[in-house]
C-alpha cells in the first residue's frame, strides 16, 4: 500500500451529506473485475442521467474540479452496504482523501484498507472549508503528520483513529502483520478447541 | 488475561470480545479470532486477492459459502438468465469448490439469504463472532453473537488468517420499555430508534438492545430489531441469549446436540451481561409511544408515523437538516406537509434479510387474506425453507389471490443485482431496510416499513395505517404456532 504523508491537490466540494455507498457505486456496476478499474462508476447517477450525459451542476463534472485527489462532503458519508467497490471507484478516479464531519464505520475502515484518508472534521469546519474551496483556487493540503487541512486561509483540524494513522503514514498491509502472529492463532485454536468442542458444525446435511 | 478495556463488571459485548482476543497491541487493537466467515457472489474481490497470494483458507470448517444477492426469483435455471449474472454465481461455485467450502446454492433445500439462511440451519449461534462481506451481517446479533459486517479487504484476511484486527467499540444500550400496541411491530420499532438518533446515531458504537419490550419479541422480531443497527450507524447490534433463544436453536441442523448443546447453553446464559455494567451511551424509549412508521426520504432516518405528515423544510431552524429534507422530498416527489397515507404507491415488494421470515410473511397475509392488491408486487421468502413452510400454511395462496408474485428466496428488489427492479420514478413500499437514492434500482422510490404495512400499501394502493385492516385478524399473526 502507498504511503500517505502530506497531500498537496485540488479538493473537490460535494455539499451532500448521507451519500452512501449506493451512491458511491451503483449495485449494477459490481459485477465487473477490479482490473478494469471503477473509476467511471463513481457516483455515476449524480454525474450522468439516464441517457448517459453529464449532469452540468454536479461539481465532479465541472471543469475546475477536474484532477481533484480530495473530496470535501456533509455528514454520514459511505453510510450503507460495506461494498469495498465505493472505495475502489474512489480511488480509481483518482482520490485519495475524503474530509467530511462523519464517516460510516465500515467505508472508513475499507478506506484505510486501500490507502485512502478518512479524515473526520467538525460541522463547523466542514461547512467553512466547503465555502472557502468556493471563492479560492480550490487547492488544499491534509497533512497526516499534523493532522491538519489548509485551504484558501484556513487551517482546520481532523481526527483519524490513530491506529489507522500510523496505518496509513507507514503504508501497512494488515496480512504480513498478522501472518507474523501464526503461533498465537494457532496456540489460540488449540485451546478453544477443549473450551468450546460444539464451536465447528458437526452435521453436514447432504 | 487483561485484555478487558477497563476491570470491573462487563457487557455482554465484553464477555464475547475478550473471549476471542488472539492477541492484543499496546495501541488497542485486538486480534479477534472468527467463529463463522460467511461468503456471497460479492465475495470474488477477496478470492482474487487470495489468488494473488497463492493463499489458502484457514478453516474450511469455519466458512460457509451462500448464494443469495445475485440469483434469480422467477427461475432457477443459470442458462435462462443474464449471463453476467449467471458468471457471478458460477464464480462463487468455483471459488468454494476450489476451497473446499460448504456452499448453499440454487438448489440446496436450505438456499436462503445469508442472514435467514444462518439462524434457520444453526449456523449462528450465541457468543460467537460472525463476519460477512455484507453490512446487515449485525441481524446475527439476535442470538447474543458479535456480528458485523466487513469489506473485501477484510474478507481475504479472514479467509487466510480467520482473525481480524480490531479496536474495542464503545457500548451503548437501547432500552424499550413497556408493550407495543397490537399492529405494531420490531420494524416499528428500529426505525422509531433511528429517527431518534439518526442515521449516525450509534457510529463507532456495538448496541446491546434491552428493556421489556425487546425481550417480549420473538427470535425473528429480534432479528429484524438486530438487522437495522447499521441503518443508525452501529458496528454491530445484538441481544443478550435468553431461553427463547434456546428453543429456537434445539434441533436445528447445524447446532450442537445432545450434551454439547448442554454444555453449549449454560456458557451461552452466561453471556448476559453483568447488571451494573457500564455502557458509554443509553437510550431509552417507550414501547407504547411507538407507531407504525414509514420513512418519506431517501435515509432510513427519514421516518415518521403513518398519521403523521411529511416535514416542511421551510420551517426547519437546523440548516443542514433542511437542505438534506429538501433533497429528500424533491427526490422522492412528495410536497412538503403532505399527509403520509396520501402518497400512493406504483408496488409492493416483501422480502430482504429484513422482513421474510415466517412470521412476517404470516403478518402479510394476515392483511391480504380474501382482499385484492391495487399494485403489482413481489413477494420473495427468505429462505426456502421459509418457502416450504409458508406453502404448507396455505401463505401463497393468499399473496397470488391478491395478485401479487410469489418467488423465490433470494435478495431480490432489496438490491436489485438480481434484475428485480422498480423502474426508474415508481414508487415502491418495500420491508427492506435502505431507502437509499436508487438502491432499488435507478431513479426507483422507497417506502420503508413492516410487512403489515406494505400489505395495507398494497390493498389501498397508497400508504396506509394498517390498524383498521387487521381488526378481528390479529390471529393470523401467528398462525400455525
Ligand atoms: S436482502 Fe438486501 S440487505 Fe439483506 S443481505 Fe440481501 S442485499 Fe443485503
Amino acid at each position: 500500500m502507498d504511503v500517505f504523508k502530506v497531500l498537496d491537490a485540488l479538493a473537490c466540494p460535494l455539499p451532500l451529506s448521507g451519500i452512501d455507498t449506493d451512491q458511491l457505486i451503483p449495485a449494477r456496476f459490481m459485477k465487473r473485475s477490479r482490473a478494469d478499474g471503477y473509476g467511471n462508476f463513481l457516483l455515476y447517477d449524480l454525474r450522468f442521467d439516464e441517457n448517459g450525459q453529464r449532469h452540468p451542476d454536479c461539481p465532479l463534472n465541472a471543469p475546475r474540479w477536474q484532477g481533484a485527489k480530495i473530496l470535501v462532503t456533509r455528514r454520514n458519508f459511505g453510510s450503507g452496504s460495506s461494498r469495498e467497490a465505493a472505495v475502489y471507484a474512489l480511488a480509481d478516479y483518482g482520490f485519495t482523501c475524503v474530509i467530511a464531519p462523519s464517516f460510516g464505520d465500515i467505508f472508513a475502515s475499507n478506506a484505510v484498507n486501500n490507502g485512502l484518508l478518512p479524515a473526520t472534521v467538525s460541522e463547523e469546519d466542514a461547512e467553512a472549508l466547503l465555502a472557502a474551496l468556493e471563492s479560492s483556487d480550490g487547492s488544499a493540503r491534509v497533512d497526516l503528520e499534523t493532522c491538519e487541512i489548509r485551504a484558501a486561509n484556513l487551517v482546520i483540524p481532523f481526527r483519524i483513529d490513530p491506529v489507522w494513522r500510523t496505518k496509513l503514514l507507514n503504508g501497512w498491509d494488515d496480512i504480513d502483520l498478522t501472518l507474523s502472529h501464526s503461533a498465537a492463532i494457532e496456540a489460540f485454536q488449540v485451546n478453544d478447541a477443549k473450551t468450546r468442542p460444539w464451536l465447528v458444525p458437526k452435521s453436514r446435511p447432504a | 488475561m487483561v485484555h478487558s478495556a477497563e476491570a470491573g463488571p462487563r457487557t455482554l459485548f465484553d464477555k464475547i470480545f475478550d473471549q476471542h482476543v488472539v492477541t492484543a497491541r499496546e495501541d488497542g487493537q485486538c486480534l479477534l479470532f472468527i467463529d463463522r466467515h460467511l461468503l456471497h457472489e460479492g465475495s470474488f474481490h477477496a478470492f482474487d486477492k487470495l489468488k494473488a497470494r497463492n493463499a489458502s483458507v484457514l478453516r474450511p470448517d469455519l466458512t460457509f459459502g451462500i448464494e443469495d444477492h445475485y440469483v434469480p426469483t422467477r427461475t432457477r435455471d443459470l442458462a435462462a438468465i443474464d449471463p453476467a449474472i449467471a458468471h457471478m454465481i458460477r464464480q462463487l461455485r468455483d471459488n468454494t469448490t476450489r476451497h473446499g467450502l460448504r456452499l448453499f446454492g440454487l438448489s440446496d433445500p436450505a438456499q436462503g439469504i445469508v442472514h435467514v439462511l444462518g439462524p434457520e440451519q444453526g449456523l449462528t449461534l450465541p457468543g460467537l463472532t460472525i463476519v460477512c462481506g455484507d453490512s446487515h451481517t449485525a441481524t446475527h446479533g439476535a442470538f447474543g453473537a458479535i456480528a458485523f459486517g466487513i469489506g473485501a479487504s477484510e474478507v481475504a484476511h479472514v479467509l487466510m488468517t480467520q482473525t481480524l484486527w480490531q479496536k474495542r467499540p464503545k457500548r451503548m444500550r437501547i432500552r424499550v420499555e413497556g408493550r407495543l400496541g397490537p399492529g405494531v411491530f420490531a420494524k416499528d420499532m428500529a426505525l422509531s430508534i433511528i429517527a431518534m438518533i439518526g442515521a449516525d446515531g450509534a457510529a463507532g458504537h456495538a448496541i446491546e438492545y434491552a428493556g421489556s419490550a425487546v425481550r417480549a419479541l420473538s427470535m425473528e422480531g429480534r432479528l429484524t430489531l438486530c438487522n437495522l443497527s447499521i441503518e443508525a450507524g452501529g458496528r454491530c447490534g445484538m441481544v443478550a441469549p435468553d431461553e427463547m433463544t434456546l428453543a429456537y436453536l434445539r434441533e436445528r441442523p447445524y447446532a450442537p446436540s445432545g450434551t454439547d448443546f448442554e454444555r453449549a447453553a449454560d456458557h451461552w446464559l452466561a453471556l448476559r451481561g453483568e447488571p451494573d455494567a457500564a455502557f458509554d451511551r443509553e437510550v431509552v424509549l417507550d414501547a407504547a409511544e411507538i407507531a407504525p412508521i414509514v420513512t418519506w426520504g431517501i435515509s432510513p432516518e427519514d421516518a415518521a408515523p403513518i398519521t403523521a405528515s411529511a416535514p416542511d423544510p421551510d420551517r426547519m431552524t437546523d440548516h443542514a437538516r433542511a437542505a438534506h429534507v429538501r433533497e429528500a422530498l424533491d427526490y422522492m416527489g412528495i410536497r412538503p406537509g403532505q399527509p403520509l397515507t396520501e402518497i400512493a404507491i406504483d408496488r409492493v415488494f416483501i422480502g430482504s434479510c429484513t422482513n421474510s421470515r415466517i412470521e412476517d410473511l404470516r403478518a402479510a397475509a394476515a392483511i391480504l387474506a380474501g382482499r385484492r392488491a391495487r399494485v403489482p408486487g413481489l413477494v420473495s421468502p427468505g429462505s426456502a425453507v421459509v418457502k416450504r413452510q409458508a406453502e404448507e400454511e396455505g401463505l401463497h395462496r393468499i399473496f397470488t389471490e391478491a395478485g401479487l408474485d410469489w418467488v423465490d428466496a433470494g435478495c431480490s428488489m432489496c438490491v436489485g443485482m438480481n434484475g428485480d427492479l422498480v423502474p426508474p420514478g415508481e414508487r415502491c413500499a418495500s420491508t427492506t431496510n435502505r431507502n437509499f437514492r436508487g438502491r432499488q434500482g435507478p431513479g426507483s422510490r422507497t417506502h420503508l416499513m413492516s410487512p403489515a404495512m406494505a400489505a395495507a400499501a398494497a390493498i389501498t394502493g397508497h400508504l396506509t395505517d394498517m390498524r383498521p385492516l387487521l381488526q378481528g385478524r390479529e390471529s393470523g399473526l401467528t398462525k400455525g404456532r
